[in-house]
């Protein structure tokens, strides 16, 4: 009992650590921020973890307004075409996430001015799991998934 | 170094950008099948696109994006004529880029 609450502790605080500390980051300037590669969020183990590392959150409301082309079946894991469109005002970004890959952040785009809310691209996938698309908002995050199942893995020997 | 391949369409108001690029995107998890060694980490991690010094897409990539990876987006603002700029760095420092005309 007492050993769990430990756990929980040592998460929690671990997590509140990653948070501040992107946040300590966003105080520069948001344009370094910007420019700067998030190894935290790719490096990261798990969706939640990657999310927080990358957005500071990961409270993902579920969208009809985000669609993702990627094959049912992959046959080869190594390149599986994925595209992602939303129809959400203002997107400021859109990312890619494969839920079982070692590293699940798999690519996040950031909009510019003008950049319409619509990307495609191919990623290597370990094992049949679903891609999440993640859509930053007004500053709320937005996902839908779909399930992906591979054939031969892509991502080891 | 002509790594990359892109081109610009634009149809209506929206400008399509397709690009490809080559590079190896070594995860860091493969083994050399002959010597048995790890064949390191080597993929790209920012990509960039301008039209006329607007940033109008950064992509900020792990190692999981597919060997000679292909990207695909669109914006509003360009003209035929107008030059975009796309570059890429990976993780060794190494970088490259290329301009084309939008057509």
């Amino acid at each position: 009992m007492i050993d769990m609450k430990r756990r929980t502790f040592l998460k929690g605080s671990v997590a509140a650590g990653a948070i501040s500390a992107a946040m300590g980051a966003g105080l520069l300037t948001p344009r370094m921020v910007l420019a700067a590669w998030p190894t935290a969020a790719f490096e990261a183990k798990t969706v939640d973890s990657a999310l927080d590392a990358l957005m500071g959150s990961h409270q993902l409301e579920g969208s009809d307004k985000i669609s993702i082309r990627a094959p049912d079946i992959a046959e080869n894991g190594a390149v599986v075409p994925i595209s992602v469109e939303t129809s959400i005002a203002n997107p400021e970004s859109i990312s890619i996430i494969a839920e079982k890959n070692a590293s699940p952040m798999t690519a996040s785009f950031l909009l510019g001015t003008g950049a319409q809310g619509f990307v495609s691209t191919r990623i290597k996938m370990g094992k049949t799991s679903s891609v999440i698309a993640v859509v930053k908002a007004d500053g709320k995050l937005y996902s839908t998934g779909k399930e992906v199942k591979v054939t031969i893995g892509g991502c080891g020997g | 170094m002509a790594s990359i391949k892109i081109r610009a369409k634009l149809s209506g108001d929206v400008t399509t950008v397709k690009t490809l690029i080559k590079h190896p995107m070594d995860t860091g998890l493969v083994k050399d099948k002959k010597t048995g060694n790890v064949i390191p980490a080597h993929f790209i991690q920012e990509v960039t696109c301008e039209h006329g010094g607007n940033k109008v897409m950064t992509a900020m990539w792990g190692a999981a994006v597919s060997k000679n990876p292909y990207l695909s987006f669109k914006f509003t603002g360009a003209k035929a004529g107008d030059t975009i700029k796309l570059s890429w760095v990976d993780n060794k420092g190494e970088s490259d880029s290329a301009e084309t005309q939008v057509s």
